[in-house]
């Protein structure tokens, strides 16, 4: 009987079985070279020598006895500071497939002890919750079979563009047109936006891959794709370039980097995309956006103007003025004018049970180009756990209220509502935003999933990897570390982009032409889709099938 | 698929004409329906002027037909022509169909020195007043209220619908005739889904289906324009955009193409009024339409037209000589309409074409979308 003081028992005393992941080792099949524990982001493993007791017989004088030998193998930590993420990079590195993560099965005892010293969990990536979608679950059943028959996806012209901006109703387009008043600008585009990942968030690779892609899909493919900033500004040279009619400027409440934005205006080559001005996320709705100060590398202080290794919390709201109301009215106003009312300007809100007050306040303020609504399955680099999982509202029915809302007054061509949150969760984008766009919405952005597909990002709702926040991207996608995002090269990236809208633009196509749709989006084309889920069906006012 | 016939002709001529092309295509649609659109209206028994609007429609029971009487009376509507048709009832399939009216008004006097936009309005304030009228029990089905058009729809045969009004006997003509013989697709066999649709003078059928209806119906419906309701086939809606377009834009017809299959952008792009047109497009943008349809239309002036969808996968046929025109979804259509006609100048439209047979009927008129835009202000 070992005595009880001998035993190390705290109150956050684990054994590996506790874990969300746990390591397997296979010792015959180590060889002790190491890559696996230098390339740990967490330093979830170590080089522990260990001593193994050897029976000792000496047959001839009728002895037993011990010995022992010592050896040096792989551990894991129990140290909830140093706990394993699943990232698998161990397994990645290992020559002889000798250790790997696998998910633990008894319950995650980690979870309970996500608060020391006082800090509740953090992270990255988005709510944790597994399973199919309310999207995946959406079937597009309105098939072309009699007298409007199903068109050819792959010979077939099809217009698989949407509009980004303030679209004028027919009277008023054809009576400022004689009196010569002021047209809103717009922007024709891909439906499929890659949504707001900040410079700061994203590495500097991952972030060069990504417009190196968009501007291959734009200038040699032929999809008008664009993208956001998120909120940390733009590199200047970016801005100074013909590549950011690609890209939509984000604002939001901490105002990071728009000094450089404001100054290179006389410098642009042409105009940027659109203004996004940042009210709500979906990952963290109330809560501003947050730059931990691991990543506030040299680079991201220059391009936000701020000190080294700070943390970089946004306010939850912005801050200069009253009201939110009036704050959406001027700053959509004096963005609109700082930019000669040529670029379209809108806000992005978290999806609320509020968001139709949103919504009809813009379709009064004449200088508002549409509605981004970003829902609670959305991603973010860094959040309160408690506000990524609890915290918001799906998507789809705050979508379809806010477009049955605009249906109703007439103006659903005049205020485009774009949809963001959980789209391509589960790999389904086409599907996903094309379900969005029947609910109503004129495009989708996706962020997580150009991350997973374009970047080989590892996070995902059983919560693996999701350390965006801290810096240690084990692929350098969201890190601020040379080391670790010179594993990203950008020229991949970009390659992995265009692979991406490529297939996603044939998909749409291979959705529109069963339901005898080629020449517009099928915006609000709500009789193509069901469910075979009830109340889902009542509630968005959809076909229930089974 | 629905077969659609439509003939113009400076003489009037029968219904029944057209109801015999229909027969020649007979392959194309099920008994599901007949509508039938009469312009340019001549009564054997009756001076008709052609400023008195005309009823059209079916009061199903005794008392929807007292109760509907009654109230054009007191609308103060003076009954100056009541056509009653030689029925042949048995060969209606429908039983609640107490009585088809065809009924001329002289105008309320408040109105009769009015502007053609007053006096439309209130005809169609009469129409919607008189579809409120309706209920379960008394139905009243109303075709069109307007000077010079009167309608018929039933459902059946076209050839027995034919008979059973004996619409050979002559009793009826007109100069313009617009016929559909439907093909019963994703909507309820329903009188109201009978084509021509119709709203103040404008008139279009279709054939195919317009895959882009509900989200151009959610748009029109949104509109709150007195008018745009019905919606029971998904054809009602390219009338109503035509209608939009000419009454409520005031645009030109040469609009209408433009708005329901408008150009791409490397056409725009080389247009003379691209700009505008771009402009047209985005802000009509819920207005464009998902063929394959076959557009026929005519308007208060007996213009007809003939607009196919972008996709072009509908073979409607215009042919004729001066004086007489036939439009018809299959050549073997305007065969029949018109057989003593030059045949090599039949002429089938293009994805950017609008035929036109204008009034005087002397010769088509052929629209392209790429011809300059005839609007001072798009310049």
């Amino acid at each position: 009987m070992v005595s009880v003081r001998s035993v190390s028992v705290t109150p956050g005393s684990l054994t590996p079985t506790d874990l969300l992941w746990i390591i397997e080792h296979r010792e015959d099949r180590c060889t002790l070279c190491g890559q696996c524990t230098a390339v740990c982001p967490k330093g979830a493993i170590r080089l522990a020598h260990m001593r193994q007791r050897v029976p000792k017989l000496d047959v001839f004088n009728k002895k037993r006895g011990n010995d022992y030998r010592t050896f040096t193998g792989i551990r894991q930590e129990t140290d909830p500071a140093k706990l394993c993420i699943g990232c698998g990079m161990c397994s990645m590195v290992c020559p002889n497939e000798a250790i790997t993560p696998v998910a633990g099965t008894n319950e995650n005892r980690t979870v309970f002890f996500q608060n020391l010293k006082g800090a509740p969990m953090t992270r990255g990536g988005r709510r944790n919750t597994t399973g199919p979608t309310l999207l995946d679950k959406i079937m597009f059943n309105r098939i072309s079979m009699l007298t409007d028959p199903a068109l050819d996806a792959g010979r077939h012209e099809f217009t698989t563009t949407t509009t980004l901006g303030r679209i004028l109703s027919p009277e008023d387009f054809l009576e400022r047109t004689l009196n010569g008043g002021w047209i809103p600008p717009s922007r024709e585009i891909f439906p499929f936006i890659i949504g707001s990942m900040s410079f700061g968030a994203l590495s500097p690779n991952m972030w060069l891959g990504l417009l190196q892609g968009v501007a291959y899909c734009n200038e040699v493919l032929g999809i008008p794709v664009v993208m956001c900033t998120g909120e940390g500004g733009c590199p200047p040279w970016v801005l100074k370039s013909p590549y950011l009619k690609y890209i939509i400027l984000q604002i939001a409440s901490g105002y990071f980097g728009w000094d450089e934005i404001i100054r290179a205006i006389p410098e642009m080559q042409c105009d940027p995309a659109a203004i996004e001005i940042k009210y709500g996320q979906g990952a963290k709705p109330g809560d501003g956006g947050l730059l931990m100060w691991y990543k506030v590398s040299k680079l991201i202080a220059r391009l936000r103007g701020v000190p080294e290794g700070v943390d970089l919390p946004s306010p939850p709201v912005h801050q200069t003025l009253y009201s939110i109301e009036e704050s959406v009215m001027k700053m959509v106003q004096t963005l609109s004018t700082a930019f000669q009312h040529k670029v379209p300007v809108y806000p992005k809100i978290s999806a609320s049970t509020s968001a139709k007050s949103v919504l009809n306040n813009l379709v009064r303020n004449p200088y508002a180009g549409g509605l981004m609504i970003d829902g609670i399955d959305g991603g973010t680099g860094a959040a309160y756990n408690v506000s990524m999982d609890a915290t918001g509202h799906p998507i789809a029915s705050c979508v379809r209220d806010c477009y049955l809302d605009l249906a109703a007054q007439g103006k659903q061509n005049e205020i485009p509502i774009f949809a963001a949150g959980g789209i391509g969760k589960n790999g389904n984008v086409a599907q996903n935003g094309m379900a969005m766009v029947m609910l109503g919405a004129s495009g989708v952005h996706i962020g997580k999933y150009i991350m997973q597909a374009a970047a080989g990002c590892l996070g995902n709702e059983m919560n693996r990897c999701n350390v965006c926040n801290l810096g240690i991207c084990p692929k350098g996608i969201t890190s601020q570390n040379t080391k670790l995002y010179r594993r990203l090269d950008p020229d991949k990236v970009a390659e992995r982009v265009g692979d991406v809208f490529m297939s996603i633009n044939t998909e749409v196509k291979k959705i529109m032409a069963p339901l005898g749709r080629s020449q517009s989006l099928p915006i609000g084309m709500s009789d193509a889709i069901g469910i075979a889920d009830k109340a889902a069906a009542d509630r968005l006012q959809i076909r229930y099938v089974c | 698929m629905c077969r659609l016939a439509l003939k113009t002709a400076d003489e009037p001529f029968s219904p029944y004409e057209v109801l015999s092309a229909m027969e020649s295509m007979q392959e194309g649609y099920d008994g599901s329906g007949l509508g039938l659109l009469l312009r340019g209206m001549e009564f054997e028994d009756f001076k008709y002027n052609p400023r008195f609007p005309i009823l059209s429609g079916i009061a199903h029971t005794e008392k929807a037909w007292k109760k509907l009487t009654e109230y054009m009376e007191l609308r103060g509507y003076e009954l100056k022509y009541d056509h009653r048709f030689h029925m042949q009832p048995e060969l209606i399939e429908a039983e609640d169909r107490h009585r088809y009216f065809m009924r001329a008004y002289r105008i309320p006097i408040a109105f009769r020195d009015q502007s053609d936009e007053i006096r439309d309005a209130e005809l169609l304030r009469t129409r919607l007043a008189l579809r409120k009228l309706a209920t379960q029990e008394d139905n009243i089905t109303i075709f069109s209220f307007y000077p010079d058009v009167a309608m018929i729809k039933e459902v059946g045969w076209p050839m027995q619908i034919g008979n059973a009004f004996c619409l050979h006997d002559g009793q009826i003509k007109s100069r313009v005739c617009m016929a559909q013989g439907r093909q019963n697709t994703n909507y309820g066999i329903n009188l109201n889904a009978c084509h021509p649709f119709f709203l103040q003078g404008i008139s279009t059928m279709t054939n195919g289906e317009n895959t882009a209806f509900v989200p151009i119906r959610d748009w029109l419906v949104g509109k709150n324009i007195p008018g745009y309701t019905g919606y029971q086939s998904d054809s009602e809606v390219f009338t109503h955009i035509l209608h939009y377009t000419l009454k409520k834009l005031k645009l030109p017809l040469q609009a209408y193409k433009h708005i329901i299959t408008p150009l791409n952008n490397a056409e725009l792009a080389k247009h003379p009024q691209g700009d505008f047109l771009a402009g047209l497009r985005l802000a009509c943008k819920r207005l464009i339409i998902d063929g394959p349809n076959a557009i026929i239309g005519t308007l208060p002036d007996e213009t007809c037209l003939l607009v196919m969808d972008q996709k072009k996968q509908r073979p409607a046929t215009v042919g004729g000589r001066e004086g007489v025109w036939a439009i018809a979804s299959e050549i073997c259509g305007v065969d029949a309409m018109i057989p003593d006609r030059d045949p090599s100048l039949d002429f089938q439209p293009m994805r950017e074409h609008t035929v036109i047979i204008p009034p005087h009927r002397k010769e088509l008129e052929i629209w392209s979308q790429y011809d300059p835009f005839p609007l001072p202000l798009a310049a």
